[in-house]
């Protein structure tokens, strides 16, 4: 593991536009009045003159993109995942999805770790909304290093992604001399035989640390890092379902439309195995500091262990 | 224009409003009133003002139009078949399984569509990102948009004419067609719309009313646009929904219905009545 440095993915997706603009000329960016938050301010003071400022005003935000999509442009489209998937929703998918025009859709503050602000803006709907309409990619990077190849690879890419982005600082965990991403091709973190975790974006690390606890108390658990939800990768799930029997998804989403179901329907239709959701259990958030929320929603180091233990003990 | 130019432009809207019946009859759906109401705008902007190619359909440096009201596609449909774009066959199924012209257009099927559009209020956003491209590309093409006055009920239409306005988007020129009804009934006594023109002067734009079936005026308006700097334009366009089929002008019923077959029977000797006298 690389020396480690703590950095939220907002901030590395900020950081991948100034990088992928020095090159490419046809990359814009807009936002409704968050750049300070959603870090799109990086770019904005970088390439003043390719930063537009929609306002508060998700809806239009999101139908400028297509039209400057379908104009030739790379549009780069952030807000927070509430109001980018949410507000704009019918935009995202009549204006950018039906027509499968060039537009990346970043949502950041996803999640309940968006802490104090609450339940209004903790949006743990966005994967599962994304995912629903036809030719979108959705992505979910779990630390830096990941962001900023997925956002490269969300340019590369002719057509529509979501790209969701977290506003915690973590821990950058991914070795960057020794790292690939592939849209749709998930990395396996640990080998492991006795079951299967799989987890996505900011709570991967999480997962991680649970699983090596858990390797020391006699539970040989694989994890996956999948960082594509859509199209999701069946071959490594079901590779996993054979050789290890039993899947534990681990999502910073609601247990409904995420993750979790994405992995359940791969192996439901292909290699029926048992799959258990950990997750926000269809419930809203609620204010309070990020790292305190997510122990309290047991999606920290310890709350993944001990469900993963509960689990694998019935 | 000259009179011959113009008789040329009035024989091509009856033409296009043929064809709008033609399609709304054969698909046993879809939207004549404003459909009509727009007939003659639409023939104005693909048969007199924008540079398009039907060989070329996404040529770079092209005008485009944005059907914001894509539910008057049959107009735009009538208007790109005459042009060349794809034969007029197509009309004869729109909306049934299996055809290329959809209930709403479809830009990724159907050439000299720019935009698919028909969610309303979406349209004219997409016409500010083109509108924006084309400045930041240093191209001189011109974007139209077209609203119903319906449509402008949406919040959405408001928030891009603060962009238009903001980004000082001077080649875009949006039209209003203002035929005053929408499902429910007439405009103003389903949401009232009043000052429509006040309400887009006051978000920075450069507002010019006129007859939306007089095609002098058509073309005074937009060369007037096209000579406005550093803001949009938006045309309030009065019109008459269902112009040139009698028993539909002004009916809020025929928002979303198709003839019958002997209401088709009607419209269409009544309009090629109005061609023959053109030609006459």
């Amino acid at each position: 593991m690389a020396e480690s440095k703590k950095i939220a993915t907002r901030e590395s997706f900020g950081m991948a536009l100034c990088e992928l603009a020095k090159e490419h000329d046809d990359i814009l960016v807009l936002d409704a009045d968050l750049a300070a938050a959603t870090k799109t301010e990086i770019f904005k003071k970088a390439y003043p003159d390719r930063f537009f400022d929609c306002g508060i005003a998700e809806g239009n935000m999101i139908g400028v993109a297509a039209g400057l999509a379908a104009a030739g442009k790379v549009p780069f489209a952030a807000s927070f995942a509430m109001f980018a998937t949410g507000r704009a929703y019918e935009q995202v998918r009549n204006s950018v999805g039906y027509p499968h025009l060039n537009v990346k859709i970043a949502g950041s503050h996803a999640g309940i770790s968006v802490g104090e602000d609450g339940a209004t803006h903790q949006c743990c709907e966005d994967l599962a909304l994304m995912r629903t309409i036809p030719g979108m990619v959705v992505l979910n990077p779990a630390d830096h290093y990941e962001m900023m190849a997925a956002t490269k690879a969300a340019y590369e890419y002719q057509g529509p992604v979501y790209i969701r982005l977290g506003r915690l600082a973590i821990e950058s965990f991914n070795d960057p001399d020794n790292y690939t991403f592939e849209i749709g091709k998930g990395i396996t973190l640990e080998e492991g035989s006795d079951v299967t975790v799989i987890a996505t974006g900011l709570v991967v690390y999480e997962a991680l640390k649970a699983v090596r606890a858990l390797k020391e108390k006699g539970i040989n658990a694989r994890l996956i890092n999948m960082h594509t939800i859509k199209p999701i990768d069946k071959d490594i799930i079901i590779k996993a379902a054979n050789e290890t029997g039993r899947i534990i998804t681990v999502e910073e989403h609601n247990i409904i439309g995420g993750l979790g179901e994405a992995v359940a329907a791969v192996t439901a239709e292909n290699c029926p195995v048992p799959v258990n959701r950990i997750g926000v259990e269809d419930i809203f958030g609620h204010s309070g500091p990020a790292v305190g929320l997510l122990s309290e929603f047991g999606l920290d180091a310890e709350g993944i262990e001990k469900k993963i233990t509960e689990i694998m003990s019935k | 224009m000259d009179k011959s130019e113009l008789l040329e432009l009035k024989k091509t809207a009856c033409k296009v409003r043929s064809w709008t019946v033609e399609g709304v009859f054969n698909a046993k759906s879809g939207h004549p009133g404003g459909s009509l109401s727009a007939a003659d705008i639409i023939t104005y902007l693909y048969f007199r003002e924008m540079k398009v190619d039907p060989k070329d359909p996404k040529n770079p440096d092209r005008d485009r139009f944005v059907l914001s009201k894509g539910h008057c596609c049959p107009a735009l449909y009538a208007a790109l078949a005459l042009k060349g774009f794809f034969s007029t066959d197509e009309i004869k199924v729109l909306r049934h399984i299996g055809a290329m012209l959809q209930g709403h257009p479809d830009m990724k099927n159907t050439p000299g569509v720019d935009m698919s559009s028909g969610s309303l209020g979406q349209g004219i956003s997409a016409a500010c990102g083109m509108a924006l491209a084309g400045k930041l590309s240093s191209k001189d093409y011109r974007v139209f948009a077209m609203l119903g006055d319906g449509e402008c009920e949406e919040g959405q239409v408001w928030e891009a004419a603060m962009f238009a306005s903001h980004y000082k988007l001077d080649n875009l020129t949006v039209f209003v067609d203002y035929n005053g009804l929408q499902i429910d009934g007439t405009v103003e006594d389903v949401a009232g719309l009043s000052a429509i023109d006040e309400k887009f002067s006051s978000f920075g734009f450069e507002v010019i009313t006129i007859d939306g079936h007089d095609f002098d005026q058509i073309e005074a308006a937009v060369n007037k646009a096209k000579q406005t700097k550093d803001k949009p334009t938006v045309i309030i366009a009065k019109t008459v929904k269902g112009k040139g089929v009698s028993f539909m002008e002004n009916k809020v019923g025929w928002h979303g219905k198709a003839p019958n077959a002997d209401e088709y029977k009607i419209a269409m000797d009544e309009l090629s009545a109005q061609l023959k006298a053109l030609e006459a």
